[in-house]
């Protein structure tokens, strides 16, 4: 149990260092790297906790601690990857409305429609901004 | 459609995605029908050469700068449709299932039956036609759940042969579903309190391409539209839309 907390300590600590490296680079973006540091470190805060895991275990039913570690850390990262799939489904709605107003705009372009606005309205060339 | 619409103007959109081998045909047959009616194509990305034909064919053609899926597809022409000021739209598939001579009898119904939604309906009156077997179940099947939330029967929920008017228009073009529209849509308008109405139809055997609903892909709709469906009744950010 103690070397099973030890490496989830590691673990923890190695995600936070992954994670402060990708942000150095920029390879993930600074609120997307908050639910991976918060995940990490929540990882730390069990791994030094070993009676608290003990009792979870006996309030869980689970004979054996070390299972209960393991339930706690993949309900960490479930939280995590629900996050994401939230993050992912708004990244995709943006991404749909983006490529049909690119098709919309390259119709207008390319048939001489007169442009529109989202209210419905016809723009005025000639209007004042 | 370089002038802004008359009032009351049909325009005719046609979501396409491979449809090399049918698409030509159809928006002739439309034009037969209403010449004088605007036909747009929506190539959703299509890898063959439905957007040429579709053009050459005399269609206006939105082209998709990636594949969006039938949904964001007809979403697409809608959008466009609505901020070009058109006050009727009617959905014809590219597959040439749908006949265009039915297309006077929806615009009629859309300008005189006062409802938001016309539906071209294999079943409507009785006029049941052939579909496959495991189709003719699961059109049975959302029929029974669809009855109490709609409150009326709907014959033909997996018809894409429909015909909206503006107001529809104005909640389509900002909330349409993505994934098999058909069923998800008429809750989505149940839930605005509008109405629809079946126009009874025929339909014919596509003429070329392949259905986007393949057997194994059946069960995987059933559940979609099913949580669709009830993702939709529990919505409540759209109650101002009611009447």
């Amino acid at each position: 149990m103690d070397r099973l907390l030890d490496f989830v300590a590691v673990f923890g600590g190695v995600l936070i260092l992954l994670v402060l490296l990708s942000l150095r680079r920029a390879h993930i973006r600074v609120e997307y790297s908050v639910s991976w540091l918060a995940a990490a470190f929540v990882l730390i805060v069990i791994s030094r906790f070993k009676r608290g895991i003990q009792e979870a275990s006996e309030f869980l039913g689970i004979d054996y601690p070390p299972l209960a570690l393991l339930l706690i850390v993949l309900s960490v990262f479930l939280v995590v990857f629900f996050r994401f799939s939230m993050i992912i489904s708004k990244l995709k709605d943006s991404n749909i409305a983006l490529a049909q107003r690119v098709a919309i705009l390259e119709f207008e372009l390319r048939s001489g429609a007169q442009p529109t606005v989202a209210s419905g309205r016809q723009v005025d060339p000639g209007a004042e901004l | 459609m370089k002038q802004r619409p008359k009032p009351g103007a049909l325009l005719v959109v046609v979501p396409a995605y491979n449809e090399q081998a049918a698409i030509g045909n159809v928006v002739r047959e439309i034009h037969e029908v209403m010449p004088s009616v605007p036909v747009l194509v929506i190539d959703d990305c299509s890898v063959d050469s439905t957007r040429t034909t579709a053009a050459n064919a005399g269609a206006y053609v939105l082209s998709l700068p990636h594949h969006l899926g039938l949904g964001g597809c007809v979403q697409a022409g809608y959008m466009l449709a609505f901020e070009l000021g058109y006050d009727y739209v009617i959905r014809v598939d590219g597959d040439g299932q749908h006949d265009p001579r039915y297309i006077p009898k929806l615009y009629e119904a859309l300008r005189t039956s006062g409802c938001e939604m016309v539906i071209g309906s294999r079943f409507a009156a009785g006029n049941g036609q052939p579909t496959s077997f495991a189709r003719g179940i699961g059109i049975r099947f959302f029929r029974t759940v669809l009855r109490p939330i709609l409150g009326k029967s709907v014959y033909d929920p997996t018809s894409g042969f429909v015909g909206v008017n503006r107001q529809a228009l104005a909640v389509f073009s900002k909330s349409f579903p993505l994934e098999y529209p058909e069923i998800e849509a008429l809750v989505v308008l149940q839930r605005r309190a509008f109405s629809f109405v079946e126009i009874p139809c025929e339909m014919r055997p596509r003429h070329g391409g392949r259905s986007t609903i393949t057997a194994w892909k059946s069960l995987y709709y059933i559940i979609h539209v099913l949580l669709g469906v009830f993702v939709n009744i529990l919505k409540f950010e759209h109650r101002k839309w009611r009447r």
